[in-house]
Protein backbone atom coordinates (compact mmCIF):
# COMPACT_ATOMS: atom_id res chain seq x y z
CA UNK A 1 0.00 0.00 0.00
CA UNK A 2 0.95 3.12 -0.68
CA UNK A 3 1.86 5.80 2.37
CA UNK A 4 0.12 8.93 2.70
CA UNK A 5 1.81 11.66 2.28
CA UNK A 6 -0.68 13.54 5.10
CA UNK A 7 1.17 13.23 7.71
CA UNK A 8 3.81 15.26 6.41
CA UNK A 9 1.85 18.04 5.73
CA UNK A 10 -0.01 18.49 8.71
CA UNK A 11 3.25 18.24 10.82
CA UNK A 12 3.94 21.77 8.88
CA UNK A 13 0.48 22.86 9.02
CA UNK A 14 0.99 22.29 12.97
CA UNK A 15 4.40 23.64 13.53
CA UNK A 16 3.50 27.19 11.29
CA UNK A 17 0.42 27.01 13.69
CA UNK A 18 1.92 26.89 16.89
CA UNK A 19 4.55 29.31 15.64
CA UNK A 20 2.01 31.73 13.84
CA UNK A 21 -0.02 31.59 17.43
CA UNK A 22 3.09 32.37 19.29
CA UNK A 23 5.10 35.01 17.23
CA UNK A 24 2.49 36.08 14.69
CA UNK A 25 0.47 39.09 16.66
CA UNK A 26 3.64 40.18 17.84
CA UNK A 27 5.53 40.34 14.70
CA UNK A 28 2.70 42.48 12.59
CA UNK A 29 2.84 44.65 15.75
CA UNK A 30 6.32 45.46 15.49
CA UNK A 31 7.07 45.06 11.68
CA UNK A 32 3.95 46.80 10.29
CA UNK A 33 2.86 49.01 12.94
CA UNK A 34 5.38 50.06 16.06
CA UNK A 35 8.29 50.65 13.67
CA UNK A 36 6.53 52.39 11.03
CA UNK A 37 5.22 54.75 12.91
CA UNK A 38 7.33 55.09 16.02
CA UNK A 39 4.70 54.36 18.45
CA UNK A 40 6.52 52.04 21.09
CA UNK A 41 9.41 51.39 19.41
CA UNK A 42 12.54 53.78 18.02
CA UNK A 43 12.24 54.48 14.37
CA UNK A 44 15.47 52.43 13.86
CA UNK A 45 14.31 49.73 15.58
CA UNK A 46 13.98 48.19 12.20
CA UNK A 47 17.16 50.06 10.15
CA UNK A 48 19.18 48.59 7.30
CA UNK A 49 22.30 48.02 9.59
CA UNK A 50 20.58 46.32 12.13
CA UNK A 51 18.24 44.17 10.25
CA UNK A 52 21.02 43.37 8.13
CA UNK A 53 23.32 42.06 10.94
CA UNK A 54 20.41 40.10 12.18
CA UNK A 55 19.87 38.57 8.69
CA UNK A 56 23.86 37.71 8.57
CA UNK A 57 23.58 35.51 11.85
CA UNK A 58 23.20 31.77 11.88
CA UNK A 59 20.22 32.61 14.69
CA UNK A 60 18.72 35.56 12.46
CA UNK A 61 18.61 33.05 9.22
CA UNK A 62 16.72 30.16 11.06
CA UNK A 63 13.96 32.61 12.88
CA UNK A 64 13.74 34.25 9.20
CA UNK A 65 13.27 30.62 7.22
CA UNK A 66 11.23 29.20 10.16
CA UNK A 67 8.80 31.97 10.29
CA UNK A 68 8.21 32.55 6.47
CA UNK A 69 8.43 28.75 5.14
CA UNK A 70 5.94 27.57 8.35
CA UNK A 71 3.73 30.25 7.83
CA UNK A 72 3.09 29.07 3.75
CA UNK A 73 2.99 26.05 4.74
CA UNK A 74 0.58 26.48 7.44
CA UNK A 75 -1.82 28.70 5.13
CA UNK A 76 -1.36 26.39 2.07
CA UNK A 77 -2.82 23.18 3.75
CA UNK A 78 -5.75 25.46 5.56
CA UNK A 79 -6.41 27.50 2.35
CA UNK A 80 -6.88 23.78 0.68
CA UNK A 81 -9.01 22.35 3.26
CA UNK A 82 -11.01 25.51 3.36
CA UNK A 83 -11.78 25.77 -0.15
CA UNK A 84 -13.78 22.65 0.62
CA UNK A 85 -16.12 24.35 2.84
CA UNK A 86 -16.70 27.17 0.93
CA UNK A 87 -18.33 24.88 -1.83
CA UNK A 88 -14.98 24.73 -3.99
CA UNK A 89 -13.92 21.09 -4.22
CA UNK A 90 -10.16 21.55 -5.39
CA UNK A 91 -8.52 18.96 -7.46
CA UNK A 92 -4.86 17.84 -7.61
CA UNK A 93 -4.11 20.98 -9.36
CA UNK A 94 -4.91 23.29 -6.69
CA UNK A 95 -2.97 21.51 -4.57
CA UNK A 96 -0.09 21.16 -6.22
CA UNK A 97 -0.70 25.10 -6.63
CA UNK A 98 -0.74 26.09 -3.03
CA UNK A 99 1.63 23.30 -1.69
CA UNK A 100 4.25 24.31 -4.61
CA UNK A 101 3.75 28.12 -3.79
CA UNK A 102 4.60 27.42 0.07
CA UNK A 103 7.77 25.06 -1.70
CA UNK A 104 8.37 28.23 -3.95
CA UNK A 105 8.46 30.64 -0.98
CA UNK A 106 10.19 28.21 1.43
CA UNK A 107 13.27 27.90 -1.86
CA UNK A 108 13.32 32.06 -2.33
CA UNK A 109 13.17 32.53 1.79
CA UNK A 110 16.11 30.14 2.14
CA UNK A 111 17.97 30.92 -1.27
CA UNK A 112 18.04 34.69 -0.16
CA UNK A 113 19.33 34.01 3.33
CA UNK A 114 22.18 32.85 1.31
CA UNK A 115 22.81 34.95 -0.64
CA UNK A 116 22.61 37.68 2.00
CA UNK A 117 25.98 35.58 3.61
CA UNK A 118 27.65 36.35 6.98
CA UNK B 1 -29.36 9.26 -19.44
CA UNK B 2 -31.79 8.83 -16.08
CA UNK B 3 -35.25 10.25 -15.80
CA UNK B 4 -34.48 10.14 -11.59
CA UNK B 5 -33.61 13.72 -10.33
CA UNK B 6 -32.55 12.87 -6.80
CA UNK B 7 -32.82 15.34 -3.78
CA UNK B 8 -29.74 17.14 -3.09
CA UNK B 9 -29.68 18.91 -0.09
CA UNK B 10 -28.18 22.54 -1.06
CA UNK B 11 -24.81 23.20 1.12
CA UNK B 12 -24.59 26.86 -0.74
CA UNK B 13 -23.92 29.54 2.29
CA UNK B 14 -24.25 26.53 4.64
CA UNK B 15 -21.98 28.24 7.40
CA UNK B 16 -24.01 31.85 7.22
CA UNK B 17 -26.54 29.84 8.94
CA UNK B 18 -24.88 29.27 12.51
CA UNK B 19 -22.64 32.18 14.14
CA UNK B 20 -20.68 29.32 15.73
CA UNK B 21 -20.07 28.29 11.56
CA UNK B 22 -19.34 31.53 11.31
CA UNK B 23 -16.74 31.93 13.77
CA UNK B 24 -15.02 28.66 12.51
CA UNK B 25 -15.01 29.99 8.73
CA UNK B 26 -13.47 32.98 10.31
CA UNK B 27 -10.90 31.18 12.03
CA UNK B 28 -10.23 29.39 8.58
CA UNK B 29 -9.13 32.03 6.61
CA UNK B 30 -6.92 33.52 9.08
CA UNK B 31 -5.18 31.49 7.02
CA UNK B 32 -4.72 33.40 4.27
CA UNK B 33 -3.42 36.36 6.59
CA UNK B 34 -1.42 34.16 7.47
CA UNK B 35 0.20 33.35 4.30
CA UNK B 36 0.12 37.76 3.37
CA UNK B 37 2.51 38.45 6.25
CA UNK B 38 5.03 35.75 5.12
CA UNK B 39 4.93 37.15 1.70
CA UNK B 40 5.34 40.69 2.97
CA UNK B 41 8.76 39.36 5.01
CA UNK B 42 9.49 37.19 2.44
CA UNK B 43 9.90 40.57 -0.04
CA UNK B 44 11.74 42.48 2.83
CA UNK B 45 13.88 39.54 2.83
CA UNK B 46 14.40 40.01 -0.74
CA UNK B 47 14.72 43.91 -0.58
CA UNK B 48 17.24 43.43 1.99
CA UNK B 49 19.95 40.99 -0.04
CA UNK B 50 19.41 43.82 -2.73
CA UNK B 51 21.17 46.69 -0.42
CA UNK B 52 20.24 49.19 1.56
CA UNK B 53 18.51 51.71 -1.11
CA UNK B 54 16.12 48.73 -2.13
CA UNK B 55 15.61 48.18 1.71
CA UNK B 56 14.74 51.05 2.64
CA UNK B 57 12.19 51.65 0.20
CA UNK B 58 10.57 48.77 1.50
CA UNK B 59 10.57 50.08 5.00
CA UNK B 60 9.24 53.16 3.67
CA UNK B 61 6.30 51.34 1.77
CA UNK B 62 5.71 50.03 5.41
CA UNK B 63 4.83 53.80 6.49
CA UNK B 64 2.50 54.90 4.24
CA UNK B 65 -0.80 54.99 6.05
CA UNK B 66 -2.88 52.57 3.72
CA UNK B 67 -0.40 50.07 4.85
CA UNK B 68 -0.37 51.11 8.57
CA UNK B 69 -3.96 50.43 8.52
CA UNK B 70 -4.30 46.96 6.66
CA UNK B 71 -1.83 46.20 9.11
CA UNK B 72 -3.98 46.79 11.69
CA UNK B 73 -6.40 44.54 9.95
CA UNK B 74 -3.68 41.77 9.88
CA UNK B 75 -3.11 42.15 13.45
CA UNK B 76 -6.96 41.71 14.47
CA UNK B 77 -6.49 38.69 12.14
CA UNK B 78 -3.58 37.38 13.73
CA UNK B 79 -4.53 37.75 17.21
CA UNK B 80 -7.76 35.69 15.96
CA UNK B 81 -5.67 32.91 14.71
CA UNK B 82 -3.35 32.95 18.07
CA UNK B 83 -6.72 32.71 20.03
CA UNK B 84 -8.42 29.53 18.23
CA UNK B 85 -5.50 28.07 17.85
CA UNK B 86 -4.87 27.45 21.32
CA UNK B 87 -8.62 27.55 21.75
CA UNK B 88 -9.01 24.34 19.79
CA UNK B 89 -5.70 22.38 20.92
CA UNK B 90 -7.37 20.32 23.35
CA UNK B 91 -9.80 18.91 20.35
CA UNK B 92 -6.74 18.32 18.29
CA UNK B 93 -4.76 16.41 21.08
CA UNK B 94 -5.28 12.87 22.25
CA UNK B 95 -6.37 12.77 26.06
CA UNK B 96 -3.32 13.89 28.28
CA UNK B 97 -3.50 12.33 31.96
CA UNK B 98 -1.52 13.76 34.76
CA UNK B 99 -1.83 10.54 37.40
CA UNK B 100 -5.15 9.31 36.55
CA UNK B 101 -6.93 12.31 36.08
CA UNK B 102 -7.51 13.72 32.50
CA UNK B 103 -5.86 16.99 32.19
CA UNK B 104 -8.62 19.95 31.83
CA UNK B 105 -8.73 21.16 28.11
CA UNK B 106 -9.32 24.54 29.32
CA UNK B 107 -6.08 24.42 31.40
CA UNK B 108 -3.89 23.42 27.77
CA UNK B 109 -5.69 26.31 26.03
CA UNK B 110 -4.68 28.58 28.73
CA UNK B 111 -1.02 27.50 28.81
CA UNK B 112 -0.76 28.78 25.10
CA UNK B 113 -2.43 31.93 25.06
CA UNK B 114 0.15 32.51 28.10
CA UNK B 115 2.85 31.20 26.08
CA UNK B 116 1.89 33.77 23.09
CA UNK B 117 1.50 36.43 26.12
CA UNK B 118 5.62 35.73 27.22
CA UNK B 119 6.89 35.14 24.11
CA UNK B 120 5.24 38.21 22.60
CA UNK B 121 6.51 40.25 25.72
CA UNK B 122 10.08 38.81 25.37
CA UNK B 123 10.17 39.81 21.74
CA UNK B 124 8.87 43.06 21.58
CA UNK B 125 11.59 44.03 24.39
CA UNK B 126 14.28 42.37 22.51
CA UNK B 127 13.51 44.47 19.84
CA UNK B 128 12.89 47.59 21.73
CA UNK B 129 15.79 47.50 24.46
CA UNK B 130 18.32 44.81 23.30
CA UNK B 131 18.67 44.82 19.83
CA UNK B 132 18.38 41.86 17.57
Amino acid sequence: MKRSNAPIFWSLFGAGGVLSALVGPVLVFITGIAAPTGVGMPPAALAYSRVLGFAQSFGGKAALFAVIALFLWHAAHRIYHCLHDFGAHPGTATKVLLYGSAFAGSVAAAWLLLAIGR
Amino acid sequence: MSARKPYVRPMAGWWRRNPYYVRYMIMEATSVIVAIYAVILLIGVWRLSQGQVPYEMWLNSLRQPLAVVFHGFLLLAMCYHAYTWWKVLPKTLPLIHFGDKPVPGLLLSTAGWTATLVASAAIYATVRWCGL
